[in-house]
């Protein structure tokens, strides 16, 4: 199938890595359904055959939610970049997570905007080149993980390409998990991100990530710090909490009830 | 009956716009006549400025808003500063003198009546002086009947208060039907 | 408190709800904005009790993609708004109307731009109901001028949003939104109810949701139903999928801003009252039509031959009713909230024949029927 991403584009093994998950745990393609923003890994959805909707800019879990309220019964997955996710879409984020509504997310994290070429994104880091970042950029990234966690996420991971058998794992939990689940998975972009920073081609890329990459029960057993540029990969955090559409059909419960009191 | 224009106006949790439903009420749904109710308000949730405007005519009601008011009833000092004004001559203006010293033009008809006295005196409370006020409007006007007035308290109100309202309805009616010595004086 | 023979008092906002839930509303996301807000906190009891969802959003933009989604899950869905947020959610309208999900979207017009005038009425979002999005797409906008006929156009909005696949603006305003009326509401087995034309086909036998095969307008699958359709904000072919093909592009355009122009006749409304032998006829919409009533009646009081057209339809803009009510008139006056809006199109539907007057009022005032009749007598 022709598709829009690029040579070396890490945006097909994190794909490749969601269809595999998706059939490991089984899910019904016709019970699933697929939202996306707008950016190159927001094309995805039309690659794969489920229901699949390519919504605005940002705006992946707004839409997600109306289709999860509407009908709780479906599988709803978000496919979003870190741009659509972080930026221009991170009121959603934090709010979808507030909620603890079932939708798995997926950000594919390039640390750029890789549709438009190459500018920064709240993923890139300080100091790094974008088409936005001539000298250098000024801005201080997100961990998304922690944003996720924070604003009250239950299952919170991360994986990167290389890692792509963990990412399987990972977003295989993320979709049994019964409320809002976020998949963080670094995707390598080597056509603006890699040549503008000389970082090399995908293979380059994708061993910094496998050089780079520490173990989350390996990170936390050590009693220093990571370093620098260092990154934890694996299942960061996971709790029970009520999921809202199951909080949802309380309130149609108690709206039964006070109909049949009054 | 021809239009009647009423505007009722005070402070903002005296409850007025409540007044203005129930009486609106009374005339569309007891009465069979056409109502329309409108109001203003400020941005405060409480406090500040409140009004509220009910129409009531057998004929179908275009212009939804009053102007110049057949019956002007006043239950703060700044709301008759900026409303007294408006009355039309020869129009009636109702004045809480609990919190108004009224200056009415002349030819109007003037009640003067302690609305929220009356309410503490008769309901304990100084809340129910929207509810007098409305026994004192429709008995100094008859713009709605007693029955349909009566109703529309009782449909309104919050329940268990309906006995207290009705109460504070029929003492707003006698203090225009027997003015007490120096509490209701129609001029 | 309902009256003999189902008499009620009711406001602008409470009777589009009943409207909306007699048109078979299953879902509703909003964010609190005065004026509209007591169409949400309505709808947050309502909804549960007929087994709809509710929910607040984090913001506008939110709200309208919740639409969006939940209408494509199946669920007749519905936001409501003001000027401020109407602007926010116009980048979703867009996408709804490309994508042709069917929703209902109430603006509650307030005095702006910006914030404006919270609680003061305004009839300034007009234009912006035509093109607040940006790109060409249909338009269906109505605007009602009583509380009674807020909930007959509401049922009215989810009809067309239904049939034709498209999102359909109701623009209320402050006055009519907060206004409290006498209303009859029919019984429920009295109201027309349109729905969605569903999939003719079982699942995996060649649906597409964008294909109209003879028709214009494609039926739509719910996700879920195992059609597996894709959808997207992006010109796409008849496949769904998206296209860079500059004559599926064009045909995707022309057909949905066709589909409503081919049924421009039967979405426009408008009444009329006293045109016959008019030298002046007063075009009015929305409040601003009931002090134009009076205004009409004065004038003819006062021996001038004055007529009145209402506008219901708002868009498409009902240009031939318009030009053929107005024919014999000398002056077109157009009164309205605002500082120049439909004026244009009465312009323009007239073509130069006719002069047209316009009469504007901003700063959150309705305009009275002295300050229309002084206009007409002016005129």
């Amino acid at each position: 199938m022709p598709h829009i991403w690029c040579a070396g584009c890490g945006h097909g093994i994190v794909m490749g890595c969601l269809i595999r998950a998706i059939d490991r745990v089984g899910l019904d393609k016709n019970r699933t359904v697929i939202v996306s923003g707008i950016g190159c890994s927001s094309r995805a959805p039309g690659y794969m055959d489920f229901d699949t909707l390519h919504t605005t800019h940002g705006r992946a879990l707004a839409f997600a939610t109306g289709v999860k309220m509407a009908n709780p019964s479906l599988n709803v997955i978000v496919i979003a970049g870190d741009g659509d996710l972080a930026a221009i879409g991170g009121n959603h984020l934090i709010h979808a997570a507030r909620r603890n509504i079932r939708i798995a997310t997926v950000c594919f994290d390039n640390s750029t905007y890789g549709m438009t070429s190459g500018q920064y994104s709240p993923m890139t880091p300080t100091g790094k080149f974008a088409s936005t970042a001539p000298y250098g950029n000024i801005d201080r990234p997100f961990d998304l993980c922690e944003l996720a966690k924070g604003a009250g996420a239950t299952y919170v991971a991360r994986g990167t390409t290389y890692h792509a058998s963990l990412t399987v794992n990972l977003i295989a939990k993320a979709l049994e998990h019964n409320g809002f689940a976020f998949v963080d998975v670094l995707s390598q972009c080597p056509t603006y991100y890699g040549r503008r920073n000389k970082l090399g081609g995908a293979v380059e890329m994708m061993k910094w990530y496998k050089d780079n990459a520490v173990p989350v029960q390996a990170a936390r057993q050590s009693p220093e710090p990571l370093p620098p540029g260092r990154f934890m990969i694996g299942e960061l955090f996971t709790v029970t909490a009520p999921e809202y559409t199951d909080e949802y059909a309380g309130v149609l419960e108690r709206a039964r009830e006070r109909e049949t009191r009054a | 009956m021809k239009r009647t224009e009423i505007r009722l106006a005070g402070e903002g949790g005296q409850g007025l716009i409540l007044a203005g439903i129930i009486l609106a009420e009374a005339a569309a749904v007891y009465d069979g006549a056409n109502a329309v109710q409108t109001q203003s308000y400020g941005p405060e949730s409480r406090g500040g400025a409140s009004k509220a405007e009910v129409i009531i005519s057998e004929d179908e009601i275009d212009y939804p808003k009053v102007n110049r008011p057949d019956i002007l009833l006043v239950m703060s000092q700044l709301a008759h500063d900026k409303y007294i004004g408006d009355l039309r001559p020869g129009g009636t203006l109702i004045a809480d003198t609990s919190n108004v010293t009224p200056r009415a033009p002349e030819g109007a008809r003037v009640f003067e009546l302690p609305l929220t006295d009356i309410s503490v005196n008769t309901t304990g409370r100084a809340i129910a002086a929207n509810i007098v006020a409305l026994g004192a409007l429709v008995a100094a006007t008859g713009v709605v009947s007693k029955d349909a007035i009566e109703k529309a308290v009782a449909a309104r109100v919050p329940a268990g208060t309906v006995e207290v309202n009705l109460r504070a309805l029929n003492a707003g009616m006698e203090v225009v039907r027997r003015p007490a010595t120096g509490s209701g004086d129609a001029h | 408190m309902v009256g003999a023979g189902g008499v009620r008092l009711m406001q602008g906002n409470e009777a589009c709800v009943e409207g909306a839930l007699a048109a078979g509303l299953r879902f509703f996301a909003g964010y609190p904005i005065t004026p509209s807000t007591e169409i949400a906190e309505l709808l947050a009891e309502r909804l549960p009790q007929v087994g709809g969802a509710f929910i607040q959003m984090e913001d506008e933009l939110a709200s309208m993609g919740a639409v969006v989604g939940a209408s494509l899950a199946g669920l007749k869905a519905m936001t409501a708004t003001s000027g401020p947020g109407f602007s926010l959610k116009q980048e979703n309208i867009g996408f709804a109307a490309l994508a042709e999900v069917p929703c209902v979207i109430v603006d509650v017009q307030r005095v702006g731009p910006s914030t404006g005038m919270p609680t003061s009425p305004a009839q300034g979002d007009v234009m912006q109901a035509r093109w607040g999005t940006h790109g060409d797409h249909p338009t269906v906008a109505f605007t009602p001028w009583s509380v009674s006929e807020t909930f007959s156009l509401t049922v009215t909005c989810f009809n067309v949003a239904e049939e034709l696949r498209t999102p359909v603006i109701l623009l209320l305003d402050e006055v009519i939104g907060h206004m409290r009326e006498k209303v009859v509401l029919p019984p429920p087995e009295a109201v027309t109810v349109v729905d969605r034309k569903k999939p003719a086909v079982p699942p995996g036998e060649g649906y597409s949701a964008y294909d109209p095969g003879d028709g214009d307008i494609p039926p739509l699958a719910a996700f879920g139903d195992g059609y597996r359709f894709h959808v997207t904000g992006l010109l796409h072919d008849r496949s769904g999928f998206p296209t860079n093909d500059p004559e599926e592009a064009a045909y995707l355009l022309n057909r949905i801003c066709e589909k409503v122009e081919r049924r421009r006749a039967r979405l426009t409304m408008i009444e009329s009252r006293d045109v016959h032998g008019a030298d002046v006829v007063v075009v009015a919409y929305g409040c601003t039509a009931r002090p134009a009533s009076r205004a009409v009646r004065m004038a003819r009081e006062a021996g001038i031959r004055a007529g009145l057209v209402r506008l219901i339809t708002l868009w498409p803009f009902p240009r031939e009713d318009v030009a053929r009510l107005t024919a014999g008139a000398r002056r077109i006056l157009v009164p309205e909230m605002n500082l120049g809006q439909i004026v244009h199109e009465v312009e323009s539907a007239v073509a130069g024949r006719i002069p047209v007057v316009h009469l504007g009022k901003v700063g959150g005032v309705l305009m009275t029927p002295e300050e229309i009749f002084e206009a007409v007598k002016g005129v």
